[in-house]
Parts: structure tokens; C-alpha cells; sequence
């Protein structure tokens, strides 16, 4: 059998990956509005440590997996007004939703009624954003557009070290986020 | 006590991490959401301004509505949390959650309406932005993206002014429920 898998197979995986993602979301309490906002409000830090630690670990496996030509990156592009623009929505739009669609899907497994109401609301902007793409494309995603660039190209510190330096920068936060008491966790 | 609380979210976010290794070697596709939403959301339109309409619009035609892997991996995204809220006996129906009811009350309407409209900010800025938490936040970052450092970054910052306008006197008393 060679990797990656093609075919039928995958779509079976999907449901199983998928399946394994939503209990993770559910079992980190990420799926979750209280935890979700009050990380907004600095009054529990559980997402950035689910993410960060994700991002960390995710991150050197996937490096060394790549560094053996097991794995392939799949880099968004930097159209950095769309991007900017985009991310200032998502924003203002997770803390009024309280949920991102990830954890907004797994919560309605939760039994949660208003994330399934904000599921109709995002097919709702999915319609909205795919009847105004044309003008999109050419007035928004066109500016400021620079490709699939990554860090280490840049800024001329290599991989490792990015990497290296983030392992460092979650353990230093991790462990002042776990010790204080100024936030009341 | 508390230790162990904390202990959970660097597990389940190292488990995160080590399931983006399977996804990458097995499948050769990022943990994702909303590439595959848009194409849900294409389905949902088609009632509402025609199969042809859909077909032929420049943004669908790239993401066509259809049973694939991203689309079953959403089932699986609802199917997963249902099941572990079930065997974690936490499944329970919530129209209102308790930030909110300590904020606004606990009239359904109003959380019902803020709801849909930030799934619709939610839903737009992640596309325009081309991907979202799941999409841009944690598979692009972790492969150190430009994009998704300034997503992170930029959603992290408009999202913290949006609670302190939306939550800025909320009081503290719904910690003792999670």
C-alpha cells in the first residue's frame, strides 16, 4: 500500500479522522461557548493552550515528516488584504457566534441549539461570500498578494529554529499561565 | 487539583498535533473546515437560487457541493463530539449558555440572532481570509505560513476588542460551572 491513500478509501478515513478531531474538541472543552469567550476575555486560557500545544507539536512532526519526503506542506496563500481583512471578521465574528466553525460543529454534538442556529448563519456568509467572489478576486485577493511564502523564507532563520524558538516561547507562557493567579483561572 | 484541568489542554492539544501527522502521511490533506463548509453552503443555495446558479458560480465551481473527504470529515467532526459528549454524560440540549445569561439574560431570541450573524462574519471572514481555526490557526501555522501566523494574529486581536465591548462588565460567577 502506498501513502498517501487515494480513492474510496479516504472518504471512509474522513469520517474516521473527522470523528477522532470532534472528540478531541469536545474532550478539550474547546467545543464549549463559556471557554471560547472567556478566552476572549483572558479569563481562561484553555483554547490558546490547546492550540498552541497543537501547533508546537503538530509543527516538528510534520517539519521531520517533510524533512523525510513523507509529507507535503499545503501553504495558504498570503493575500495579506484578505487575509487581514478576513481574520478582523472571524474575529468579531467568534466572540458574537462563540464558536469557530470546527468547534461550532462539534458543539451542536453537544446539544447546542444557538451553534446550530450560527451553522445556518455561516452557510448563510458561505452563500454571501460565493455570490460577491468575482468582485472579491479581483479588488480584494489580488492586493497585497504574495504567494505561498512561509516564515523561514521570509526571514532567513531556518526552520528549526522557528520551530525551536516557539517549543520555547509555549513552555516559558504554559508555565506562568499555570502559576499565576492573575487571571483568576 | 487545578493542575490536572490544565494538564488536559496540553494533552488534547498534543493529540491535535499528532493527528495532523496521520492526516498529512495518510491522506496528504491539512485538518480543515470551512474549504469544505463553502461547499455545504453550495448545497444549501441551491434551493434558494437554483441548481444552475450554483454550478456556474466562479467560487462553487472550484469547491463543488459534493460527498468527499472534506465534507465527511465535517460528519465526523459532529458525529465524534456527539458520541464523547454521550459517553462523557456532559450531552445536554443548551439554547443560552451561561456567559451569555449573566451578560443579556436569558432570552432565546437575542442569543439566537448574535449567533447567526457572527456564524455569518465567522463563515465570510474565514473564506475571504482562506481558511479558519482549524484551517489557518493550527495545519497552517504549525507548517510557520504567513497567512496563518497574521489570521492567528489579527483574529486573536479583533476578537479580544469585540468581548471588550460585548463583555466588558460581565461578572465572573459562570467559572464555578465549567
Amino acid at each position: 500500500m502506498t501513502l498517501p491513500i487515494e480513492g474510496n478509501l479516504t472518504l471512509v478515513l474522513a469520517v474516521v479522522f473527522g470523528s477522532i478531531f470532534g472528540m478531541l474538541l469536545q474532550r478539550g472543552r474547546v467545543a464549549n461557548y463559556d471557554v471560547i469567550i472567556n478566552q476572549f476575555c483572558f479569563r481562561d486560557f484553555t483554547v490558546l493552550r490547546v492550540m498552541l500545544t497543537a501547533i508546537v507539536v503538530g509543527g516538528i512532526g510534520v517539519y521531520a515528516l517533510h524533512q523525510f519526503g513523507l509529507a507535503q506542506y499545503h501553504i495558504k496563500p498570503a493575500n495579506m488584504l484578505a487575509v487581514v481583512s478576513g481574520a478582523a471578521l472571524f474575529g468579531v465574528g467568534i466572540v458574537l457566534y462563540g464558536y469557530c466553525p470546527g468547534t461550532g460543529i462539534a458543539a451542536v454534538g453537544t446539544g447546542s441549539i444557538h451553534a446550530l442556529v450560527g451553522f445556518v448563519g455561516m452557510l448563510f456568509g458561505g452563500i454571501i461570500y460565493a455570490l460577491s467572489f468575482s468582485w472579491i478576486e479581483t479588488n480584494i485577493l489580488a492586493i497585497a498578494s504574495f504567494g505561498k511564502i512561509r516564515l523561514p523564507a521570509i526571514t532567513a532563520i531556518s526552520d528549526p529554529y522557528w520551530l525551536g524558538a516557539l517549543l520555547i516561547l509555549a513552555v516559558i507562557l504554559f508555565r506562568f499561565l499555570d502559576r499565576t493567579k492573575l487571571f483568576e483561572e | 487539583m487545578s493542575n490536572s484541568r490544565f494538564m488536559r489542554s496540553y494533552i488534547v492539544g498534543a493529540a491535535i498535533g499528532i493527528l495532523s501527522w496521520v492526516v498529512y502521511v495518510v491522506v496528504n490533506a491539512p485538518i480543515g473546515i470551512t474549504t469544505a463548509l463553502s461547499e455545504v453552503a453550495g448545497a444549501a443555495a441551491v434551493p434558494l437560487i437554483g441548481t444552475e446558479a450554483v454550478a456556474a458560480n466562479p467560487y462553487w465551481a472550484k469547491t463543488i457541493p459534493a460527498w468527499d473527504y472534506g465534507t465527511l470529515f465535517l460528519v465526523g467532526t459532529f458525529v465524534g463530539a456527539l458520541l464523547s459528549s454521550i459517553s462523557e454524560k456532559t450531552f445536554k440540549w443548551e439554547f443560552v449558555p451561561a456567559t451569555w445569561k449573566d451578560r443579556f439574560g436569558d432570552k432565546v431570541a437575542p442569543r439566537f440572532f448574535a449567533a447567526f450573524i457572527g456564524g455569518a462574519f465567522v463563515m465570510f471572514g474565514a473564506r475571504l481570509a482562506g481558511g479558519c481555526t482549524s484551517g489557518h490557526g493550527i495545519s497552517g501555522s504549525l507548517q510557520l505560513a504567513v497567512s496563518s501566523w497574521t489570521f492567528f494574529l489579527v483574529m486573536f486581536v479583533t476578537g479580544i476588542l469585540t468581548a471588550r465591548i460585548f463583555y466588558s462588565t460581565s461578572s465572573k460567577s459562570t467559572k464555578e460551572d465549567l
